[in-house]
């Protein structure tokens, strides 16, 4: 370092924006926010921030409910139900990870846990066949008991050993599912089938709720839909409580939480163990419908997944979790099949020039830019080599023709799309460092290049396109918007 | 006593310990720099080792090297450290640097994201499948058979040889590195106080940009280093690695260099001895029994000195 010859002076403090010695942020911007509320949108906004929120999650229910009603496919009743499940996983990470910020690494392994846990009392695997009614809270209390045990070592360090412990279990839990089928005592004992290793534990029965069998899909999707509302009312009423402030405040700050005396320690286990009843009520419902459980439904990517559907809704709101899971497990589904992702690909691409590209003007550039690029380079690069344009897209109808003429599509586009993968990765980062117009004119070949990698390399494995998806979503989310969607931004004190 | 069995873990024992070594100091410097528990560590270990794979494959594949093969080994190395070091300066770079002052939690789940992110693009590019690395000749067979015997009649490879030798003249540099250097006292300073260091005019981004450099690289070569002695590469490859090199910054007390090592070579040993002795299947449970038995004992780890926390 040389000794400081280049300091920048310090900039003059602009009056009229510089925050007011004891005023926060929040109430130095209260001018500006009235104004934004002008209009018809405005009112709008100011009008549905007086309804009341538990208003909002009964409509979703209600909302919800009629899905059945409205139409007999089995497919979309599945996805609805999947996609309750996923928002019982969210709501219950919610809890550990959204209001007392603890990092929680192992939690499908209580999710697990309370799938096998279902399937060992109610299958011919020991002959147990208990009344549902008492599986379910004796499951329940299980996975809490084996989340304050998790959290016990921990509770004292932070949240990164925490994180590490808990992966750490997460993992062992998924070890003992997929070897479960000759577990010994310390190698003393004769092996005993367990979880079923590999093979799992099949034949579960199904829910038998006092006399009432639910064996029908739309029995589940209600059941799962009565127990998600009586679950989201109860963290509802948790979050309002007192608990419920404390595990925000200690969150916000866990020092200051111990001053006040706080009893830290046993907030952390309370938040574990609430999260890891819920990950537990999960497991049933999912053993209950599928009438089979394997190790392999509660490993890292579901973990992750549960993450990604948590930090898009945003981290500590219940609206935010609905909304979260809602999105991620829809879009996953939809990237299922090539035909739909290539069009949920292309509309969100449209979209988000469109709401990110200001003004107009830039917009027509970038957009006629980038047809013009493509069109440029699909004939220059079809007249060199013929082969370049052998492929089909995945859609038919007037998309299809119109990326059929835009897009190259190889006759063999693996390796030449692995390298153009690599390459567009460091585009997309490239494009960070860039700055107005330098930005927006570097979009428009990183947009051609998409393209072209959609086309030929990502639509092709749906499967691992979707994963590298989920991470992506964590990765640009935590940079640009940590709290989400409808994650309320920190306030900071200036 | 089967003193075979017990001689050919411990050699098992020490050579993956060096690999969890090398992996273990770049988490802990970064650890120790940032705070922030890089989940992506693992997965720069498994480029560094598909790196080393593509160099053997560039010439000619690993039965017959048409160079020599000592010079292949530096090449391998070589690419495997830069690679790995240039995308652990490009992970901070783009994923980390905003993050510095935000909650505790952001960082750590966008790291949570770069590796979810790294092994399904290896998954996409280089395929799900296992693929197999070693078995170049040296001098004439291959050397992961090419050796000599210990008593108790176990074989100790050159790889195997030759990964001890590489961790050792590597944690030697770094030590002198750390040590000697301007850049590692810069580093130290920035690990103990990174505002303080700061206001003594240390360029804090230049520091923590060298620490992801040289942590990564090692990284790289631990993958080279593990590929050449036990051959297989695949895209999941790191997570486990990481997990357990993580542990072993952890025991051996994480921000301490010589607590890295030390951790490496005790967890190496425990799993090895474990594979031996106990169950294959359940070597993972008790490298985790070691780390809860640390944390319960000692949670500054074995070398670690215990911080008090300042408000």
């Amino acid at each position: 370092m040389d000794g400081g010859k280049d300091i920048p002076p310090v900039p003059a403090p602009d009056e009229a924006r510089a925050p007011k010695v004891g005023v926060d942020e929040w109430v130095a911007s209260h001018g500006e926010r009235r104004e934004q509320r002008a209009g018809l949108v405005g009112r709008v906004q100011t009008e549905l921030e007086r309804v009341p929120r538990p208003a909002f999650y009964l409509s979703f229910g209600i909302a919800a409910a009629f899905l059945p009603v409205f139409t007999n496919n089995g497919y979309i009743i599945r996805v609805g139900f999947d996609t309750l499940l996923y928002m019982l996983l969210a709501l219950g990470l919610n809890i550990v990870v959204g209001y007392a910020g603890l990092l929680d690494l192992g939690y499908v392994a209580f999710y697990g846990f309370g799938a096998f846990g279902y399937a060992m009392l109610a299958s011919p695997k020991f002959g147990l066949h208990w009344d549902t009614l008492l599986i379910i809270p004796v499951v329940v209390v299980a996975s809490a008991i084996l989340g304050l045990l998790v959290a016990l070592p921990s509770r004292r360090l932070l949240g990164d050993y925490l994180a590490i412990v808990t992966l750490f279990f997460g993992q062992f839990f998924v070890t003992v599912y997929q070897n479960g089928n000759h577990i010994s005592v310390l190698g003393l004992t004769r092996g005993y089938d367990v979880t079923g290793g590999p093979n799992g534990i099949p034949n579960v029965d199904n829910f038998d709720l006092g006399g009432l069998k639910i064996s029908s899909l739309q029995g589940y999707f209600y059941t799962a839909l009565i127990i998600f509302m009586l679950a989201l009312l109860v963290v509802y009423l948790v979050d309002q409580s007192r608990t419920g402030r404390a595990w925000r405040s200690l969150r916000e700050d866990p020092l200051a939480a111990e001053l006040m005396g706080m009893p830290v320690n046993r907030l952390k286990l309370v938040a574990f163990a609430f999260g890891a009843a819920i990950a537990g009520l999960t497991g049933t419902l999912f053993a209950g419908l599928n009438t089979a459980v394997f190790s392999a439904d509660f490993d890292v990517p579901t973990l992750i997944i549960v993450y990604a559907m948590l930090i898009l809704g945003g981290a500590g709101s219940l609206g935010g979790v609905i909304l979260g899971a809602l999105v991620v497990n829809v879009s996953l589904e939809v990237l299922r099949t090539p035909g739909h992702a290539t069009w949920i690909f292309y509309v969100v691409l449209a979209a988000t020039l469109l709401v990110k590209v200001r003004p107009w003007k830039w917009l027509a550039i970038v957009a006629g830019g980038t047809l013009g690029l493509g069109y440029a380079a699909h004939a220059i690069v079809s007249s060199a080599w013929p082969s370049s344009v052998g492929g089909q897209t995945s859609v038919g109808g007037t998309l299809g023709s119109f990326l059929q003429g835009w897009v190259l599509h190889p006759t063999n586009p693996r390796i030449v799309g692995n390298i153009t993968f690599v390459i567009l990765v460091l585009a997309v980062l490239g494009l960070t460092l860039l700055h107005d117009w330098q930005r927006r004119l570097a979009m428009i070949p990183t947009i051609c290049l998409a393209a072209f990698v959609w086309e030929n390399r990502l639509v092709v494995e749906p499967s691992i396109t979707r994963l590298i998806l989920i991470g992506v979503i964590l990765i640009v989310l935590m940079n640009a918007r940590p709290q989400g969607l409808l994650g309320s931004a920190r306030v900071e004190i200036v | 006593m089967n003193w075979n069995l017990f001689v050919t873990e411990l050699t098992a024992g020490i050579t993956h310990g060096c690999v969890y070594a090398l992996i273990a100091l770049g988490y802990s410097m970064v650890y120790g720099i940032l705070k922030l528990l890089n989940f992506a560590h693992g997965d720069i270990y498994m480029v560094g080792s598909f790196i080393g794979l593509g160099i053997i494959n560039g010439f000619g594949g690993a039965t017959n090297v048409h160079i020599n093969v000592v010079l292949m080994l530096f090449l391998m190395f070589a690419a495997a450290m830069l690679g790995g070091g240039l995308l652990g300066v490009m992970i901070e770079r783009f994923a980390y640097r905003r993050l510095r002052s935000a909650p505790r939690i952001a960082p750590l789940i966008t790291a949570l994201g770069v590796s979810f992110f790294l092994e399904n693009a290896a998954q996409l590019i280089l395929g799900a499948q296992q693929q197999s690395y070693n078995s170049f000749s040296w001098p004439s067979s291959p050397i992961a058979l090419n050796g000599f015997v210990l008593p108790a009649q176990v074989h100790v490879s050159y790889a195997q040889i030759i990964v001890v030798a590489g961790t050792i003249v590597l944690v030697i540099a770094l030590t002198l590195f750390v040590q000697r250097t301007q850049t590692g006292k810069a580093m130290r300073a920035v690990s103990f106080d990174r505002e303080a260091a700061a206001m003594m005019g240390i360029d804090v981004d230049h520091v923590i940009v060298v620490t992801f450099f040289i942590g990564s690289a090692l990284a790289g070569a631990a993958g080279v280093f593990n590929c050449i002695s036990y051959q297989q590469v695949f895209p999941t490859m790191g997570f486990q690695a990481g997990l357990f090199a993580f542990t072993a910054a952890v025991v051996g007390g994480i921000g301490n260099l010589p607590g890295s090592v030390l951790g490496g070579l005790l967890i190496g040993l425990a799993e090895a001895f474990s594979i031996g002795y106990i169950s294959s299947t359940f070597s993972q449970a008790i490298v985790f029994a070691i780390l809860i038995a640390v944390m319960l004992v000692r949670p500054s780890g074995l070398l670690g000195r215990a911080v008090v926390q300042k408000v």
